[in-house]
């Protein structure tokens, strides 16, 4: 659906900033993306797990990807936003960002798988890397990244 | 047309009388004579078959219709009620329970035939009537019923399909047709007064007749029928090889369709020329063959469960929870949404005009009482809504108690009470489980072997209790039993044998801790494991899983007389009273119903006992929790000389939580902090404030 328009083999994604790097996230797992509000700390929980905010009356979790890759922790600034994913139905997790940059279009051609490295964590994290004039955007496989739901 | 939008339906009342067939069979068993419940028993599995049918669930089908046959026997007193036949039934009704579940889970019934119960059930069948050509005796019974009902029949089935307006192509369709050799067909189609699914039956009528031919064109169109915009009947064309009766057979092979007539078509038929003979014949001849249709009870369904007939959305067969709700609640509902509707309106109304200050404001603080009071009805009402009878839960008990009195060859009664009790479907949920196996438990442990009891000078008969009430905002389930209640000593003797306690702890344990340690993990008291109970694998998930739900369980028992498991549940779980309090700077609530009393403590009362703080407080020593430390809160302050404890208990138990302030009492709502979140016991949930922030629900059970 989210394609109709541009063809069946292009996807759409948003570019976001964390640390240095580029990264695209899928569009159609996007539900929202909110500036930055206070996040309410849960005690006890995954380190790299922030805590929770209100999102229009529903609390919502909101994890650090830096923390979860291994990165220094996230400086809140003014260009900080929480993407507000959507996985499944019922799930949605919020994301902190450094920045959000633009909605770029790839085509499957400019998509390159990457090599599965062993021994950098992160590398995992990665579904493949997408060239968009002339910059590289590492496209996060959201799937690795987000934490282990807790079984019901 | 898809069935599938009638899944939730079926689902619903398959367990109805799947319920009331259990109910039923349990009477009969008692009062094998009993004409009443054997008719009510014959007409819930006619129905199951019906619906069965309906759905296209051939196997359950078949069980079903296996079932009605012995009812039907026994119903035209061609056989007796026999314990064996009995077993054989709740044998049945298990197995229709397992093709609903796989129904639910999957919209398909599995493929397990049953096979060894239906050959049981024919086997009782034959002996039971002493004639083994099953269908002789239907078409006989048929017969009885037609003479019955002939009269009424045949006025009421008008050939309809005459007055069907023809379009020119299908008049050369059917023309062509009968040309060819083939016969063409006008059928009119009567459907069950109290049909519910008339769509599903139309649908099924249309299956049924194109496997022996082509549908020319039917009156209402397929897409009315499909959309239900008909009445009871409907008529159509079609052509087919086959004779008509075969035809009109295979149209009355649907079930709850009252009737179907037909007759072949000739051209000049349609233009007006009624020919009154053959209709009366047709309509006699193949009579009622509707076997209980008025008398079918008008069971709750019939006013309550308009709600529940939403369309699910294609590709998932899973099936919605729903909640059926009297038509009353919804209406106050409604009410107190247009009061809100016009509190606002007011509201607005205030902002716009820009009057003296004073007098605006003086109207703003009377709407926004007005807004308090209404939300607070709402509040209400919409918790009412949501609450359920546990009847739901326990209705399925007394079939159970008798499956494990013959297992266990101990005789014994469940006696219920508040069955009308009402609880949250959330909760109701949940409860099934935990109860069910303290009944187990009141059986199998509780309830001494017969001869001990007559030793005892109690009656033969073990009596297990379980009573429902509302006690405040929680609800009370009690299952007490007068059984032999819980010997603390073997359970003392027993945790030292398997090293959860020392001998000297065993010694200052209070009777009450030895009691509790029946709810630890893996701990049985049984000597042999049974299938019924005694793995270890009991009490703890029972507690943990009530627990889970905001309530707590106890026990008492005086050995020699019984025992007794009070379960304690909150009314609902979504919205609670609470105190809001301040630790550090971060804002926590504590559920009001777990808090005692605050206290003002001095630094100086504190006491040491074990290298851990108490206070004494009114004759009771009370441990200290410092929620800043196992909350892991960084504190700046230096710490006061006088504390803020709020004393919280659970059970018996009391615990002293030190806070910082203290905000004040508040309605919550609870919001689940989310599936991502993993593994945090001391936060129950999180809950919004009125200023957007978000705070966390303490769990105090976790704390104690």
């Amino acid at each position: 659906m989210e394609t109709s328009l541009l063809g069946t083999d292009s996807v759409q994604y948003i570019v976001v900033k964390i640390g240095t790097e580029q990264y695209g996230i899928d569009i159609k797992y996007v539900d929202n993306i909110v500036r930055m509000q206070k996040i309410t700390r849960v005690p006890k929980i995954q380190p790299y797990m922030k805590g929770v905010i209100n999102l229009r009356g529903e609390v919502i979790a909101v994890m650090s990807i830096r923390l979860k890759m291994n990165l220094p922790d996230d400086e809140f600034t003014n260009s900080s936003r929480i993407i507000i994913l959507k996985l499944d139905q019922q799930s949605e997790i919020g994301v902190i960002v450094d920045e959000v940059k633009e909605v770029v279009t790839l085509e499957t051609d400019e998509i390159e798988k990457t090599f599965y490295d062993i021994k950098d964590e992160r590398t995992s994290y990665i579904s493949g890397i997408g060239k968009h004039k002339g910059e590289l955007i590492s496209l996060l496989d959201l799937n690795a990244v987000m934490p282990e739901k807790e079984k019901e | 047309m898809d069935v599938n939008q009638y899944l939730e339906i079926f689902i619903d009342e398959t367990k109805e009388h799947i319920q009331n067939l259990n109910d039923q069979l349990l009477v009969i068993e008692q009062e094998p004579e009993n004409k009443e419940t054997i008719n009510e028993i014959f007409r819930a599995a006619h129905s199951l078959k019906g619906m069965a049918g309906t759905m296209g669930y051939k196997r359950m089908q078949r069980l079903t219709h296996d079932m009605e046959n012995v009812f039907s026997e026994i119903r035209n007193d061609k056989m007796k009620v026999t314990a064996g036949l009995i077993d054989v039934l709740f044998q049945s009704l298990d197995a229709i329970e397992g093709y609903l579940n796989q129904i639910q889970e999957t919209a398909d019934e599995g493929t397990d035939d049953n096979e060894p119960i239906i050959k049981e059930l024919n086997r009782i069948l034959e002996e039971g009537t002493g004639v083994t050509s099953k269908p002789a005796q239907e078409k006989e019974q048929k017969k009885e019923e037609k003479t019955q009902e002939a009269d009424s029949g045949a006025g009421r089935f008008a050939m309809k399909f005459k007055d069907m307006k023809l379009q020119e192509h299908e008049i050369h369709a059917m023309a062509e047709a009968l040309e060819k050799g083939s016969k063409v067909y006008g059928i009119s189609v009567y459907i069950q007064e109290s049909c519910i699914l008339k769509a599903a039956r139309a649908f099924l009528v249309f299956k049924a007749l194109e496997e022996f031919g082509e549908i020319v064109c039917s009156e209402p169109s397929v897409q009315e029928i499909e959309d239900e915009k008909f009445g009871l009947d409907f008529s159509l064309y079609v052509i087919t090889d086959e004779e008509l009766e075969k035809v009109l057979q295979a149209v009355r092979a649907v079930s709850e369709i009252e009737e179907a007539v037909g007759q072949p078509y000739e051209r000049k038929v349609v233009k007006e020329e009624k020919e009154e003979k053959p209709q009366e014949k047709e309509a006699a001849e193949s009579g009622p063959r509707a076997q209980a249709p008025a008398a079918k009870p008008a069971h709750s369904n019939s006013g309550a469960s308009t709600a529940p007939a939403k369309t699910s959305t294609a590709g998932k067969p899973m099936i919605n929870r729903t909640v059926r709700v009297d038509i009353e609640k919804l209406d106050s509902l409604m009410n107190q949404v247009s009061e809100l509707i016009i509190a606002k309106n007011s509201l607005v109304a205030i902002s716009e005009s820009d009057g003296e200050t004073e007098k605006a404001s003086l109207g703003f603080h009377e709407q926004i009482e007005y807004l308090e009071r209404i939300t607070t009805s709402l509040h209400e009402s919409v918790m009412k809504v949501r609450m359920v009878p546990i009847e739901s839960v326990v209705s399925k008990f007394p079939r159970m108690i008798r499956d494990l009195s013959k297992k266990l060859s101990k005789k014994m009664q469940l006696y219920m009470t508040g069955e009308d009790t009402e609880l949250d479907r959330s909760v109701i949920d949940e409860i099934g489980d935990p109860l069910m196996h303290l009944l187990r438990n009141s059986a199998d442990h509780g309830l001494e072997t017969t001869e001990r009891r007559l030793e005892r000078g109690k009656p033969e008969e073990g009596s297990i209790f379980l009573d429902a009430y509302q006690d405040g905002n929680n609800v009370v389930i009690e299952v007490r039993d007068d059984g032999n209640g819980i010997d603390v000593q073997a359970v003392r003797t027993k945790a030292i044998e398997r090293g959860t306690i020392s001998q000297e702890q065993a010694d200052t344990m209070s009777d009450k801790d030895i009691i509790d340690l029946l709810f630890l993990p893996s701990f049985s008291m049984a000597k042999k494991i049974s299938d019924i109970s005694g793995r270890g694998v009991g009490l703890d998930v029972v507690k943990s899983k009530i627990e889970t739900l905001g309530g707590a369980v106890e026990v008492k028992s005086v050995y020699g007389e019984g025992t007794t498991f009070i379960v304690r549940l909150p009314l609902t779980l979504a919205i609670i009273q609470a105190l809001m309090v301040e630790i550090g700077n971060e804002k926590y609530a504590i559920s009001l119903d777990s808090i005692q009393t605050i206290e003002d403590i001095s630094v100086d009362d504190i006491k040491y006992v074990e290298a851990k703080e108490v206070i004494h407080l009114r004759g009771l020593v009370i441990p200290i929790v410092r929620l800043d430390q196992i909350l892991e809160i960084n504190k700046t302050e230096e710490e006061p000389q006088n504390l803020i404890v709020v004393i919280v208990k659970k059970g018996d138990k009391l615990a002293g939580l030190v806070v910082d302030n203290l905000i004040g009492q508040q309605e919550i709502v609870i919001k689940s902090l989310g599936k991502y979140i993993k593994n945090n016991k001391i936060i129950s949930g999180a809950t919004i404030l009125g200023d957007g922030e978000v705070a966390l629900i303490l769990d105090v059970n976790t704390l104690l």
